[in-house]
């Protein structure tokens, strides 16, 4: 029985301050209660997916950066959130599909599932008839799931940048089998630019407006375009030169580092390797920055990487000589060298004002 | 004829051959307009013409051109490659019609005459229109081909050539499929010239429109049919379109299977189609059907691979008996789901006199189709072997002696795990054939190696194994996993194997989580180890015991859903 008093603080905010306690006790049952409770008193579900879990689950992203939640806990609190939504499914009878097919996927490679599956859960509340494919799906299935079954349209979510470019491939062979492609989620950019620069059919910044968009069905597209038709610069090659021989940059970026500061050589294996991990999220996000064409991608994750630096207490010294090293890599490459001058200027000037 | 106003020639004379023999009609008129000499081809132009006429007479527009030409001599009048695309629209500035030719004119000024040049370019402009409009076709059919070949689903590759035939064809069109056996009726789309198709099932009987029966037979080939609307069925009476004077019936050929019947309403009483919608028509049912009867053979094919396949997939795991199961799969090749290794998790429930769950996790030789077919045999027979499973070494010797008997040389490393409930914590029986050993990860992050070592079946006439007891606390979690995994070459320099070593690093990390994050753990990071990289076929089971007793409360509603 609820009374009155369990009831009150059952509006959104509360409902999702509850979840996130019992969540980061890694306590599925209270997890499970307390939304079971919150569509009890008649909390609009949609809110409670969105607002709550997605709440917690957007709090989790914060914690983490700011270093307050290990990797393996932020796993555990997903892994708990995601048994949350299908005990919601069981609660709530889902209303009768009556708009139309959709097919929620997300891009391979991507392990980000909880917003593709925050959004399959709101549009199958919305009436929708939803195909949930999950996180990491090779394009391949994707499209031989569209030949299956032909839905009107496909909802493709990626949230690491990184998998932009297979995002593209991805769109661009979705709408050469006919069906036309909503996009969401961080990677395309919080204004959508790179759903736009895709040739997406439609973007949504989130799961709301997503299912909103989507009242209305989208044309099928009848000619595909080619990938390469939105992406001239490509033709420097650039893009594919830092990609294939991204663990060579690396290595030599490591072996610079060395050179400059013999300290980094009598480092443990494991720094030195989470060293590596870092350079190789330099040289991907360098890669992708390179491929959508947008400086700004690579600045942004260089000032990102810099304040998680910060949080962990990390040797604030490396990124910059790591920069420095790669700039002289890459000298050869136009647009590297002028993403690489702009990140280094960004590192410098954040630099100055932490001690100024 | 040459650009450069520096080469004009003097007035020439009647006797001046070279100018006689100019094939090009010249005039030379007078800034009155008054022509005073002609050529000899401007001769052959206009016979009756003689030296004192007026241009404007002989043709207005040059008259007026010669005016304007006058008064503005820098404009440049001469720039053939804007004219109209349509040879019998000409600006008169630049050139007109003289006697059905198509005539450029340009002027050359010297002292108080004007030489006016003719060119005849009727025949390059007609070329040039007779190109263009193929060039039209041409991308129309290459847009109509790409629009068609895009998807392999029957319905949708019916909505493309509904939608298509709609806009070049007719004001309205339906397409229809051969007689459905599962839902009886004719799978059909209409579309409105500017609408979206809508699919419908026709209960009709097709030989109520005249060719319709033999279209969607496939056989023999007929011609299309011209239908007078009033003998038409009900069901080709469209509403919200304007009014329809002919109805023509398309068999769309189906090589080898019948593809189905194209359904046009057209505004057009005649009964034909214009001679460009002709050639239209034609290439566009070949390529219609051909893409309507590969979308069905592709459906047929693959709904046949998934019936086959469904067998062979791993299974999704869940909680069973109060223990947490959790799998996660990757195969070897991008564009399959399946290969040599496999998992599986029995139920006690399943086994008479049984109150252990089993799980097997394993990996045969070789990969692929091939090595799933394997798979899929032994997952059978440990099935059909279930009764067997309080013995371990049994189970595996009756398997054993099972692929001995086969012809094939085939091998499997398999490691089997009975767990059951106890109180808080869940009892383990775990047996190792020539697989990688188990691993258990304790409170506190702690890993174990569970020291139960035998030989993989399928070689020797026995199987040698020991199968040892594990307890798991709370939170606790045993971990079976492929060499896939272990073997996985990336990592941030490329090069290195993921290893043993590593393995145990995560799952150090992985203490006090359910099974469904420390299996999704376990795979995320050895495929982020490999990266863009090829890689063997990778399993992981976790079998974790619950922490508390929260999760056994959720277990009633908890049928797997777990894909994220």
């Amino acid at each position: 029985m609820i009374g009155p008093e369990q009831v009150a603080p059952m509006d959104g905010v509360s409902t999702a301050e509850l979840l996130w306690r019992a969540v980061l006790a890694g306590d599925e049952f209270a997890s499970g209660d307390v939304v079971v409770r919150a569509l009890g008193a008649g909390v609009d579900p949609e809110s409670i997916l969105l607002d709550a879990i997605g709440g917690v689950q957007r709090r989790l992203g914060e914690e983490w950066a700011a270093n307050r939640l290990t990797v393996a806990q932020e796993h555990a609190a997903t892994a708990i959130n995601d048994k949350v939504i299908t005990t919601f499914g069981y609660v709530l009878r889902g209303r009768q599909a009556d708009r139309g097919k959709v097919t929620v996927a997300c891009v391979d490679g991507e392990w980000h599932s909880m917003p593709a599956r925050l959004l399959t859960e709101v549009l199958k509340l919305r009436g929708f008839d939803v195909d949930y494919l999950g996180a990491l799906v090779p394009a391949q299935h994707l499209i031989a799931h569209l030949h299956r079954s032909a839905p009107d349209v496909v909802a493709l979510s990626s949230s690491i940048a990184t998998r932009l470019p297979v995002a593209h491939a991805t769109i661009t062979a979705c709408q050469a089998a006919a069906t036309p492609v909503i996009a969401g989620g961080a990677a395309f950019g919080a204004d959508g630019r790179y759903a736009r620069l895709f040739g997406a059919d439609a973007w949504a910044p989130d799961a709301r407006a997503a299912a909103d968009r989507l009242v209305e069905p989208l044309p099928r597209p009848m000619v595909g375009h080619q990938p390469i038709d939105d992406l001239p610069h490509l033709a420097d090659q650039e893009y594919t030169l830092v990609s294939r021989n991204s663990s060579q940059l690396v290595k030599a970026v490591l072996t610079g580092l060395e050179a400059r500061n013999p300290l980094l050589r009598a480092r443990t294996e494991p720094q030195r390797h989470e060293i590596a991990e870092t350079l190789v999220q330099v040289v991907e996000y360098l890669a992708t920055a390179l491929y959508v064409g947008d400086d700004e991608l690579f600045s942004d994750f260089v000032h990102w990487m810099a304040t998680v630096h910060a949080a962990r207490g990390a040797a604030p010294g490396f990124l910059m000589p790591a920069l420095e090293v790669l700039a002289t890599e890459m000298r050869d490459f136009t647009r590297s060298t002028v993403m690489l001058d702009a990140a280094r200027e960004l590192v410098a000037a954040e630099a100055r004002e932490a001690t100024g | 004829m040459t650009d450069s106003p520096q080469v004009v020639p003097s007035i020439p004379g009647a006797a001046d051959r070279g100018w006689s023999a100019v094939p090009h009609p010249a005039l030379v008129v007078d800034l009155g307009g008054v022509i005073q000499a002609v050529n000899h081809a401007a001769r052959s132009l206009f016979p009756d013409l003689s030296p004192g006429d007026s241009l404007t007479d002989l043709v207005d527009w040059l008259g007026e051109a010669h005016r304007r030409f006058l008064l503005e001599p820098d404009t440049d009048l001469i720039r053939p490659h804007a004219l109209p695309a349509d040879p019998t629209e000409v600006d008169a500035e630049l050139g007109g019609l003289i006697r059905g030719r198509r005539i450029v004119a340009r002027p050359v000024r010297d002292g108080d005459m004007v030489v006016w040049w003719l060119t005849d370019n009727t025949d390059t402009r007609m070329a040039m229109v007779a190109l263009e409009r193929e060039r039209k076709r041409t991308a129309l059919l290459s847009d109509a081909s790409a629009a068609l070949m895009g998807s392999l689903n029957p319905r949708l590759s019916m909505e493309v050539v509904a939608r298509l035939a709609a806009e070049h064809l007719g004001s309205a069109a339906f397409v229809l499929a051969p007689i459905s056996r599962r839902t009886g009726g004719y799978p059909a789309v209409l579309c409105r010239r500017g609408g979206r198709p809508e699919r419908q099932r026709l209960d009709v009987d097709p030989a109520d429109l005249p060719g319709l029966a033999e279209a969607l037979q496939g056989f023999p080939p007929v011609p299309s049919r011209w239908i007078d609307p009033a003998t038409a069925p009900d069901w080709v009476a469209v509403e919200d379109i304007g009014p329809i004077n002919s109805i023509v019936v398309v068999p769309l050929p189906g090589h080898g299977v019948p593809a189905g019947a194209l359904v046009l309403l057209r505004e057009e009483p005649d009964s034909a189609f214009t001679a460009e919608e002709e050639t239209f028509a034609r290439l566009f049912a070949a390529r219609a059907g051909a893409a309507m009867s590969a979308a069905r053979m592709f459906a047929q094919q693959a709904s046949v691979t998934e019936t086959l396949m469904r067998e062979l997939l791993p299974p999704r795991l869940e909680q069973l008996g109060g223990v947490e199961f959790a799998g996660r799969y990757r195969a070897a090749r991008d564009g399959e789901r399946v290969g040599g290794d496999f998992y599986d998790v029995h139920s006690a429930a399943v086994m008479p006199d049984a109150d252990e769950s089993l799980a097997v996790l394993g990996d045969v030789c070789g990969k692929g189709l091939e090595a799933a077919m394997l798979t899929g045999k032994i997952r059978t027979t440990l099935r059909a072997l279930l009764p067997l499973a309080g013995d371990h070494q049994e189970l595996l010797n009756q398997l054993n002696s099972t692929l001995l008997n086969t012809n094939d040389t085939q091998f499997v490393t398999m490691v089997l795990v009975s767990a059951k409930r106890q109180g808080t914590s869940v009892r383990l029986r775990v047996t190792c054939a020539g697989h990688p050993p188990a691993l258990v990860v304790r409170c506190g992050g702690r890993v174990e190696e569970i020291d139960s070592a035998g030989s993989l079946v399928g070689v020797l006439p026995a199987v040698t194994s020991n199968t040892v007891e594990v307890m798991l606390a709370p939170g606790e979690t045993c971990v079976l996993y492929t060499d896939g995994i272990l073997e996985a070459r990336g990592g941030p320099l490329g090069d290195a194997v993921f290893g043993e070593q590593r393995l145990r690093q995560v799952l150090a990390d992985c203490a006090d989580l359910p099974a469904e994050a420390v299996a999704e753990r376990v795979q995320m990071l050895a495929l982020q180890w490999v990266g863009d990289g090829p890689h063997d076929d990778m399993a992981v089971v976790a079998i974790t015991a619950p922490r508390g007793n929260h999760l056994a409360a959720v277990g009633g509603h908890s049928r797997g859903r777990y894909t994220a």
